[in-house]
């Protein structure tokens, strides 16, 4: 229930991106499940580092987008370009900020 | 007639042996399936294809293994988030529970069941648990996150380091821990295994192509590289989930191995260590894992493409199967025999059972967004 509270909020956010509220049910369940086997479910670190809003407290939006997109070349973070558009990747970047 | 006679030898059974039998359960065709997102676990019974009950309170659960001591009783789960918990199946309790460390990722028990070793990536290294009491008896710190630990025989656990690349062997049978470091395997270890005669830990690389190969009866040999230049011919593509080294041994000597980044099986002499055929499936392979008593391995793949499963001939090959069990496939676990296979299909929240040699669906059960699926026959398999 909180968690999408939180997607709704987000959603309704002026600068958020173009993302319909079923893909961003979609979203949330990728950022839990996939983004989770390296990040953790609870995104507090795995082989990636953690992800929770403390951990980006000082990351901005679009360059967590790129990173999502792109990847992190010479680690284990791959680039998601082929699973998602840039609207998502910022949607997600949004969601990771607003999340705790 | 059964029922009666059942419930006749219930009755006198509870009024003459209540106080000490409350329930004559055998565990031999139990399990456990983890339930990633809740924290919980379900006990299940293979030969009822049903589930028993559930086990709650266990942490955070993803990418959460387990491993059975030898009575098939306990089994010892390891969290994520760094939690060490041991269920006992019987009473469908948590018999003790420790969070040992920030974050973590998989464990061993002893070939003699009584020592646990937990890999750690949160602060990095191996932690080592008296079996029965859970209290801490070695701590052996790591310059990195701790991946692919397993139990070799002799109370030894081997494991290597994601950072680092080192391999390590640890030797616990003596008043004090003999940890030795045998050499490097390369860039970024993910995952290692340890063959079923507990000769060769093999190592898979991220960081670079190829698995390198550890003589455990020697340890003093170098290792070996192999695989390091395979598909050499294409782009990689991106990995979306670290594959596992679950399976090794097949007909013919073969190693059956994940090609990181591609939609390949690799097959590999297990004499010579070099490649002898590749095979095209469905997506990135997760888990290659041997159908017991056959010449057949089948494979879970990567997100996007996890609704799919497929079985690959190990003589020709050649894939034979392509099944479709549900959404998110994340684990199957082959009945000791091999007759069943139990698959996990997370966003369905079912496990699904299938009967090997007709490949048709038989049995379902349900599950909370489930993952891994452990039989109790595990209890006396070397290095799992
Ligand atoms: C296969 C493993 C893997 C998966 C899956 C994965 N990541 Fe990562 N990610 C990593 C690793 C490893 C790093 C750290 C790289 C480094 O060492 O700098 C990372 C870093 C990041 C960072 C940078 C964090 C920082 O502090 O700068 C972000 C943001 C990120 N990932 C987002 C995501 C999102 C969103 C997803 C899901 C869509 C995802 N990751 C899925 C492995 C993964």
């Amino acid at each position: 229930m909180l968690e999408e509270c939180a997607v709704l909020v987000l959603f309704a956010f002026p600068a958020m991106a173009d993302v319909s509220a079923d893909r961003a049910r979609a979203l949330e369940h990728m950022v839990t499940q996939d983004c989770g086997s390296c990040h953790g479910l609870t995104l507090k670190g795995g082989l990636g580092r953690p992800l929770t809003r403390e951990a980006l407290a000082n990351a901005d939006p679009e360059g967590l987008t790129l990173i999502i997109l792109d990847g992190i070349p010479g680690t284990a973070m791959p680039p998601w370009r082929p699973l998602l558009t840039e609207d998502e990747a910022l949607w997600i970047a949004n969601y990771l900020k607003g999340k705790d | 007639m059964r029922a009666l006679a059942a419930l006749a030898f219930a009755l006198l059974t509870s009024t003459a042996l209540a106080a000490d039998l409350p329930q004559a359960v055998a565990t031999g065709d139990l399990g456990l399936v983890i339930e990633r997102a809740s924290g919980s676990l379900v006990l299940i019974d293979r030969s009822d294809r049903a589930a028993l009950g559930r086990i709650e309170g266990l942490g955070d659960l993803s990418h959460a293994s387990l491993t059975y001591a030898p009575d098939e009783r306990f089994a010892f789960v390891f969290g994520r988030d760094g939690g060490l918990t041991k269920v006992d199946l019987l009473t469908r309790t948590i018999a003790a529970r420790t969070v040992q460390a920030g974050n973590s990722i998989g464990g061993a028990i002893s070939d003699d069941g009584k020592l646990v070793a937990v890999s750690n990536y949160e602060p990095g290294g191996v932690k080592v648990f008296d079996a029965e009491t859970l209290a801490l008896v070695a701590d052996i710190p790591a310059k990195g996150k701790t991946v692919g630990l397993v139990d070799v025989p002799g109370r030894r656990f081997a494991w290597t380091v994601w950072d680092t690349g080192e391999v390590f062997l640890g030797d616990f049978s003596g008043a004090e821990p003999a940890v030795e470091m045998i050499g490097n395997a390369g860039k970024n270890p993910f995952d290692a295994v340890l063959t079923d005669d507990a000769h060769t830990f093999l190592v898979g690389l991220f960081g670079e192509k190829g698995v390198t190969a550890f003589d455990l009866w020697n340890p003093a040999a170098p290792p070996q590289k192999f695989l390091t230049d395979y598909g050499k011919t294409g782009e990689d593509m991106p990995v979306y989930k670290m594959p596992h080294l679950q399976s090794w041994a097949f007909t013919e000597g073969q190693y059956a191995l994940p090609a990181v980044g591609r939609h390949e099986i690799l097959w590999v002499d297990r004499e010579s260590q070099t490649q002898t055929a590749a095979t095209p499936v469905h997506g990135q392979p997760v888990f290659i894992i041997a159908q017991p008593a056959s010449p057949y391995v089948w494979v879970n793949f990567a997100t996007p493409l996890n609704d799919v499963v497929q079985v690959v001939d190990s003589r020709s090959h050649e894939v034979v199967a392509t099944l479709t069990p549900g959404k998110a496939v994340l684990h199957m676990e082959f009945a000791p025999r091999g007759a069943e296979v139990w698959i996990s299909a997370r966003d369905d929240n079912a496990v699904l059972i299938y009967d090997t040699r007709t490949r048709e669906k038989v049995g379902e059960v349900q599950a909370e967004a489930p993952s891994g699926i452990f039989f109790t026959a595990r209890a006396h398999q070397t290095g799992l």
